[in-house]
């Protein structure tokens, strides 16, 4: 309910007397009935769950107010995509051509562009550029097109800020090199290159001399998508702070948040440690920026909703700059609003339909307005979570282009107390700043002074330990700032960690802490896993000990006015203090708390909180109070409303069990959060935790490769062959007895870290080595890789005595591509019924074995050996699996939640779920990778798992579902209509009998076939036409340079020995720079050609999941058994 | 490090690390809910007699600089925080808040759960109080605050005057706008503001200077209404200043002789006594408002001004008398945040427009009050 029908009193009171505005509450629009939202598309680095989050907040907002809502998001693992988020929910591509299509057939009066992302808003200025709103007469609202050109155009912003008196960094934008070297004599070296229209500051960094600021230009001016760059003056080392303003139609402007970096200009602020509010301003330059920000947001014209603006302050002058304002909602938007409590988003869609902030309740005091500045009494840090282990050939120093994949927070009442969390909220192996497992602090490891002075100057993911290793090595606080430009107070703070950590140290055993001292490590943060360090105990007895004194923690609320009135919304965090604000249990109400995922990383990310999301709001359905733990800002999941109680508090042993000392739940589910709860599992059920679903013992049964062999062999199927090892000499027992191709890996890691196959003895010792390194103290598994086989995923339901499969995958890309990284489709395009039968029975049969209660993924190579199939089980997960929200959205069954209502004891038969749901329709999820972000990597698959998000494309047929979802993916597909495309193909040995078909369907499509040497001999033999291209080494010109001529539309390059230094490597990254489609599988060329065939015929078509899964339109499967009783 | 305690009326008490001077004091207590600005809040005399808990935990961090003093002095009775900075970052700095605070004399109390108090202060209101870091025994304190005799009734602003006229001619701070102020305007006459002076903040007189007037301020205790006739001034203003409006009869009676003689324009207690002396009445908030981000909606816009307040007295909705109609309303509580007499030229508002610490937006009075000024 909104407030604005209670708001007479301002006008009623008699001594008033006044004919006020405000006595005429502005209603919501009228004119307006059906909006369309665009959501953010696939989760890649700069563009993350933050949109599903804010995405999904405005669906409900508009809703709420009676807005018919259209949603378009070709992301099918998020929330926004639910059919029942949005009132017509369109899983499409994200291309304005799709868009249109949606827009012809629903007509909606105005579009929402500020949600989603700078997709979402790169597409609504698509949209408008191509006259579609204007021929369908759709309103943008919230921000027209002119203020978002405003914005995001360089030249129009500088001269906007000029115009009411804010400095912009010195240079300008340029289209041509020569130009570049021009602007960049006038502001000088170092000076900053970016490109213009590109994602999380894509192909930004600083230049320092000549020849690299040749190199970035030209980059830069290839990845602009309209060639521009801009060269500007350096603000290297200023201090960086961001702003979120919120404006409404009244022009009421209020500043939710401020966020001071802990790193300094020159790391993008996705890639920065950042804090809230910003800590080192007086009242007179905080005031000084507020009013910046509102300036720009007026001259701007953003006229409703949030924006975030950055400024950079010289240190020594306090002298301000805007460095950029984008206006939308954004990462830092999510931020501020988890960090405040202030639902940005939500606000920011109802101040879009004509409501004014003043008009709007603020949900959490319920008592006052939306119409205010939030305040908050803690301090909140947010640290980014990369990925570059899979990336090694990428430069893993921070500029000013955004590398990370996720990013995690956390809320203490000190700085130094929300850093100790956020460092072990990240899931490194790091539970503080230091006095862990991963410190090499008084180790053989520990750095030299030489080491630290240089790990400290360069910004990199590791730069935060070397600080302390700084401290620890008597570096003084001016020293480290000479080299960091990170701000005295922050160094001070960690000054004080290690100072703390040095008298800890000084009492020599835990006995000798006292009371006193234990809270005030406590306090600062500590752990008691780190204090276990320091004194050589266990964690759980250092958490005896404190307990015993009386050190507990204290949980406060998040209340966005420090506690100045009453918070309605139970949203905590952890502290050491006096008072705890948790409210007791209702007697009567089960409580259960579902672990979240913690921050994105690669393998483990919104899939995941998607899977918690549906499981707390299954328990809401069920009258249980659900209680949600997660670290992660960007998500879903830690949106105040998604659960009753919500504890912002890092994924760790002692953090969980301390809120189950709190909140003494009933059950605790730890299968919906990846691979983070289930690494916790072990030790909550041994602290007497009540785990619910699957018991912990199973979890462990299938990830233990002997217990896991025997059941295989009682249930009668098959596994590759396999072994394990906990050393090299039995790995290499092991190799002999599997045999190669194999495949190896360490246990207990999931995304397929360090996962390779090896082909032969040496690549094998190499791969063992590095997977033992990962490993950390557990086995590393062998098993022989099964070349050229089918892999097939299968996600089921079990109760503990019924078991449904859900849906059953079949991958596009062969088995040994990572099952994160493959495309794959339901229902299955070209398993025979007898192998589906096969798969079907032996998960049946797993299931039951694991009496698995919740969800489990099976995943299965199919092998064809002559005219017989060969069916093996490759791993079993008794857990929620990546691929859970695409079958919930390609079979319409909500298998999470179904799942989450077993765990919590219903019974799939009271669910009414007996059968495997087969939908009509085709859905083709195709995997994104974050491949621009780093040039120069080799983009093969291979067992690393290493995209980022992922992407669904519905049809009739497989061919066109699957060229949906290459859209989708940002994969063009070449098409006849642009004859001129001419085709590159060039394929290991192995593969080269497999290539004659699809090459000869591509030559009669019309396209003109490049290949190098070995490839065109064996296309020339088929007598297709081909032209030969010189190989790099032979000369030019070579394929890089037909690449750079941009007449190349489509790569098929197969790999025959990885690696970015190989010819082919550099060849697949050149495609990436350059924007051309690489496949690197037969298995995908052959689909990509179908598509490409399919193409021709017909047009792609959209399709609202709320036609899809009208009556009829799913058959189930019906067991052949079943059948049989009918006949006889 | 020292001990030192916040004891209350009620008997809960508080124990931490002493701060500040070694001293024992009595105050109200209360809480101020700005991130920014203690430095404007210790030395802003309105707090005279309080006991103030800063909400934000980690204070100190910027230091403290000469320019951003709202007074000579600190003013109030005690400080509490939750953590202070021991270093200080800012380029502006000019020292340490502790010492600071040191050097005036102020006692403060740090590492105690500061949001405890306040949601104790929040569910009780506010509550007498005793912080010492001299006397540390509990009951003896606790018997303290409740014998310390609170705010209502008393007259506090005699405790923070300066007793004599001066002349102010200091302008707004470089920090307070976009751009570099324009170099000051010498008109050929400068209007002549007389600023009442119950304990006014410095910023009020930048910017009445800022705005082009030449501003005398005189002491709101002994002024009469001819003696501030005398000055010949094109208005008057009526600062704000510390505790309970209600006992300063002197002001009320020398204000109602002013009204309808000159403009008027009040601030804070400024705005209370406008509304005793036109007749209204005032009471006591239950714990007041004190932040920089008090709602506030002005009635003849429909806008919102995100303002700084610091006030435990409103003026009542109750027995409003029919000359004043209200402008401005708080939208957290609805009470009154701005008055106008409806037939002579006096207006107040509840709240700080010269927002030191505080928003900007509602600067615009400062020229309103001016354009009342007869040519």
């Amino acid at each position: 309910m909104l407030g604005s029908s209670d708001f007479s009193h301002i006008g009623s009171s008699p001594a008033t007397g006044l004919t006020t505005r405000c006595l005429i509450p502005v209603p919501r629009r009228e004119d307006i009935h059906k909006i369309l939202l665009i959501g953010s598309g696939p989760i890649i680095i700069g563009q993350a769950c933050e949109f599903d989050y804010s995405g999904t907040q405005a669906c409900k907002a508009l809703r709420e107010e009676g807005y018919e809502v259209v949603l378009v998001n070709s992301n099918p693992a998020t929330i926004m995509t639910d059919p029942s988020t949005a009132d017509r929910t369109y899983i499409e591509p994200l291309a304005w051509e799709i868009v249109a299509k949606v827009i012809e057939r629903e007509r909606p009066d105005a579009i929402l562009p500020t949600l989603g992302g700078q997709t979402g808003l790169n597409l609504a200025m698509d949209l408008d550029h191509h006259g579609i709103l204007k021929k369908f007469n759709v309103l943008m609202i919230g921000a027209n097109p002119e203020a978002i050109a405003k914005a995001e155009e360089r030249d129009k912003f500088k001269t906007a800020m000029e115009k009411i008196g804010l400095e912009c960094c010195r240079g300008r934008t340029v289209r041509t090199l020569e130009d570049a070297r021009e602007a960049m004599s006038e502001v000088g070296l170092p000076c900053v290159v970016r490109p213009s229209f590109t994602l999380g500051g894509s192909g930004s960094a600083i230049a320092y001399n000549r020849e690299e600021f040749d190199v970035l230009a030209r980059r830069g001016l290839d990845q602009s998508p309209i060639s521009e760059i801009l060269v500007e003056e350096s603000v290297l080392g200023w201090k960086e702070y961001e702003m979120e303003v919120m404006r409404d139609l009244d022009d009421n402007v209020v500043i939710i948040c401020s966020i001071e970096n802990f790193d300094p200009m020159g790391i993008h602020t996705g890639d920065s440690i950042t804090v809230a509010p910003a800590q080192t301003l007086t009242d007179k330059e905080y005031q000084r920026m507020r009013d910046a920000s509102i300036a720009v947001i007026r001259e701007i014209g953003v006229e409703t909703g949030g924006s975030n603006i950055q400024f950079a302050i010289e240190p020594q002058t306090g002298r301000m700059i805007v460095i950029e304002m984008n206006p939308r909602v954004s990462r830092s938007s999510a931020l501020a609003s988890k960090a405040t409590g202030f639902p940005i988003a939500k606000i920011a869609a109802k101040l879009a339909v004509g409501y004014r902030l003043h008009e709007l309740p603020n949900d959490i005091t319920r008592k006052t307005r939306a119409c205010f500045e939030p305040t908050i009494d803690y301090v909140v840090t947010k640290i980014p979570r990369f990925a570059f282990e899979k990336f090694p050939e990428a430069d893993s120093t921070l500029t000013t282009q955004m590398k990370s994949v996720g990013e995690t927070m956390a809320i203490g009442r000190t700085f130094k107390e929300s850093f100790q969390k956020a460092l072990r909220g990240l899931e490194v192996g790091a539970f503080g700043f230091g006095c862990d497992p991963k410190d090499l602090w008084e180790t053989d490891l520990q750095p030299s002074n030489g080491e630290i002075a240089a790990k400290i100057s360069r910004p990199s993911a590791e730069r935060v330990w070397y600080l302390r290793y700084a401290l620890k090595a008597g570096f003084s606080i001016s020293e480290i700032y000479d080299r960091t430009a990170i701000d005295p107070w922050f160094l001070d703070q960690l000054s004080q960690i290690v100072e703390m950590e040095n008298e800890l140290r000084a009492r020599e055993t835990l006995d000798r802490v006292d009371a006193e001292q234990m809270r005030a490590a406590k306090r600062m943060g500590f752990a008691d896993r780190q204090l276990g360090h320091i004194f050589r105990t266990g964690e759980l007895d250092v958490r005896r000990y404190r307990k015993q004194m009386g050190i507990q923690v204290t949980f406060k609320s998040v209340d966005t006015c420090a506690a100045e009135f009453e918070a309605h919304t139970p949203y905590f965090y952890s502290t050491y203090e006096d008072e705890d604000e948790v409210p007791d249990k209702v007697p009567g109400r089960r409580r259960i708390i579902i672990l979240g995922g913690g921050p994105n990383r690669i393998g483990q990310g919104i899939e995941f909180d998607y899977c918690c999301c549906h499981a707390s709001y299954a328990l809401r359905e069920l009258g249980i109070e659900s209680i949600m733990v997660n670290s992660n800002p960007e998500t879903v999941s830690t949106d105040y409303d998604t659960s009753d109680l919500l504890f912002f508090e890092p994924l760790t042993i002692e953090d969980v069990l301390n809120i189950c000392d709190r909140v003494q739940p009933d059950g605790v589910i730890v299968q919906f959060g990846g691979q983070t709860p289930l690494n916790l599992a072990r030790a909550l059920w041994n602290a007497g935790v009540p785990i619910i679903g699957t018991s912990v013992d199973t979890i462990e049964a299938a990830e233990d490769r002997e217990k896991f062999r025997v059941m295989l062999e009682q249930l009668g199927l098959h596994q590759p062959a396999n072994g394990i090892a906990r050393n090299m000499s039995e790995a290499r027992t092991v190799a002999t007895e599997v045999g190669f191709p194999a495949l190896v890996r360490p246990s207990f890691v999931l995304g397929g870290r360090a996962m390779e196959i090896c082909y032969d003895q040496s690549q094998f010792d190499r791969f063992v080595t590095e997977a033992f390194v990962v490993a950390e103290g557990q086995p590393v598994l062998i098993d022989r890789f099964l070349e050229d086989a089918t892999e097939v995923d299968v996600d089921a339901i079990a109760d503990g005595t019924r078991v449904v499969v859900a849906g059953i995958m079949e991958h596009i890309e062969e088995a040994g591509v990572h099952s994160g990284d493959s495309a794959c489709a339901i229902p299955s395009f070209s398993l025979p019924t007898a192998v589906e039968e096969e798969i079907r029975n032996a998960t049946v049969a797993l299931a039951r074995a694991l009496q698995v209660v919740g969800l489990m993924n099976v995943q299965f190579a199919v092998k064809r050996e002559s005219e017989t199939f060969k069916v093996y089980v490759l791993e079993v997960n008794p857990r929620a699996s990546r691929t859970v929200p695409f079958v919930a959205k390609a079979t319409g069954l909500p298998i999470a939640k179904v799942a989450a209502k077993i765990m919590a004891g219903q019974t799939l038969q009271e669910l009414g779920i007996h059968s495997q749901p087969i939908p009509m329709r085709v859905s083709v999820k195709e995997s994104v990778f974050p491949f621009r972000k780093f040039a120069g990597v080799d983009i093969v698959l291979g067992p690393e798992m290493r995209s980022t998000g992922e992407v669904m494309g519905v049809s009739d047929r497989f061919s066109i579902a699957f060229a949906k979802s290459q859209l989708a993916a940002g994969v063009v597909l070449p098409s006849s209509k642009q004859p001129s495309g001419k085709i590159f193909v060039s394929v290991s040995k192995r593969h080269k009998h497999q290539i004659v078909t699809f090459c000869r369907r591509l030559h009669t499509m019309g396209y003109n076939l490049l290949a190098t040497e070995g490839t065109a001999r064996v296309l020339e033999e088929a007598q297709i036409p081909v032209h030969r291209v010189k190989k790099l080494a032979e000369g030019n010109p070579n394929l890089l340079d037909h690449l750079i001529d941009g007449d190349i539309s489509l790569i098929v390059n197969t790999p025959s020995g990885k690696g970015a230094r190989t010819d082919e490597g550099r060849i697949r990254a050149a495609a990436v720079q350059h924007g051309v489609p690489c496949i690197t599988t037969i298995a995908a060329a052959e689909a990509a050609v179908s598509a490409m065939e399919a193409l021709e015929q017909e047009d792609m078509t959209v399709e609202a999941l709320q036609d899809r899964f009208v009556e009829g339109a799913v058959s189930y499967y019906a067991p052949t058994e079943d059948r049989t009783t009918a006949v006889s | 490090m020292a001990t030192a305690k916040l004891a209350l009326e009620d008997g809960t008490v508080f124990t931490g690390v002493a701060l500040g001077a070694a001293n024992c004091v009595e105050g109200e207590v209360c809480f101020n809910t700005s991130m920014t600005g203690y430095q404007e809040i210790l030395t802003d005399p309105s707090y005279r007699g309080q006991i103030v808990t800063m909400t934000y935990p980690q204070i100190g961090n910027y230091g403290v600089n000469m320019e951003d003093l709202e007074s000579q002095c600190p003013h109030l009775s005690g400080f509490v925080v939750r953590e202070m900075s021991r270093v200080v970052s800012n380029f502006r700095a000019g020292g340490a808040l502790n010492d600071y605070l040191q050097q005036h004399g102020v006692v403060a109390l740090a590492g105690i759960d500061t949001r405890a108090l306040v949601r104790h202060i929040r569910s009780k209101g506010a509550l007498r109080g005793v912080l010492s870091s001299t006397e540390l025994d509990d009951t003896a304190l606790v018997q303290k605050a409740q014998a310390s005799p609170g705010l209502v009734g008393r007259d506090l602003v005699r405790e923070v005057v300066s007793p004599s006229d001066r002349a102010w001619a200091e302008g707004l701070s470089r920090w307070s706008d976009l751009a570099e102020h324009a170099q000051l305007a010498s008109p050929a006459r400068r209007p002549r503001v007389v600023a009442l002076d119950f304990g006014m903040k410095w910023n009020i007189a930048r910017h009445l200077y800022q705005q082009g007037c030449d501003v005398t301020i005189v002491p709101g205790t002994t002024a009469t209404t001819e003696s501030v006739l005398d000055h010949q001034p094109d208005g008057v203003f009526l600062s704000n200043g510390p505790g309970d409006p209600e006992p300063l009869a002197y002001a009320i009676q020398t204000i109602r002789g002013l009204l309808g003689r000159v403009p008027i324009f009040g601030i804070c207690l400024g705005h209370q006594l406008l509304g005793l002396a036109c007749g209204a009445r005032t009471f006591k908030l239950k714990f007041g408002h004190r932040g920089a981000n008090q709602p506030v909606l002005n009635l003849e816009t429909g806008r919102v001004e995100i303002t700084a307040q610091n006030h435990g007295f409103a003026v009542s909705d109750d027995g409003l008398p029919d000359s004043l109609e209200v402008t401005h309303r708080n939208l957290n509580d609805n009470t009154i945040a701005g008055l106008r007499h409806r037939s002579l030229p006096a207006f107040s508002v509840q709240y700080h427009p010269e927002s030191s610490s505080g928003p900007h937006d509602s600067h615009y009075l400062f020229a309103s009050f001016t354009a009342q000024f007869s040519a």
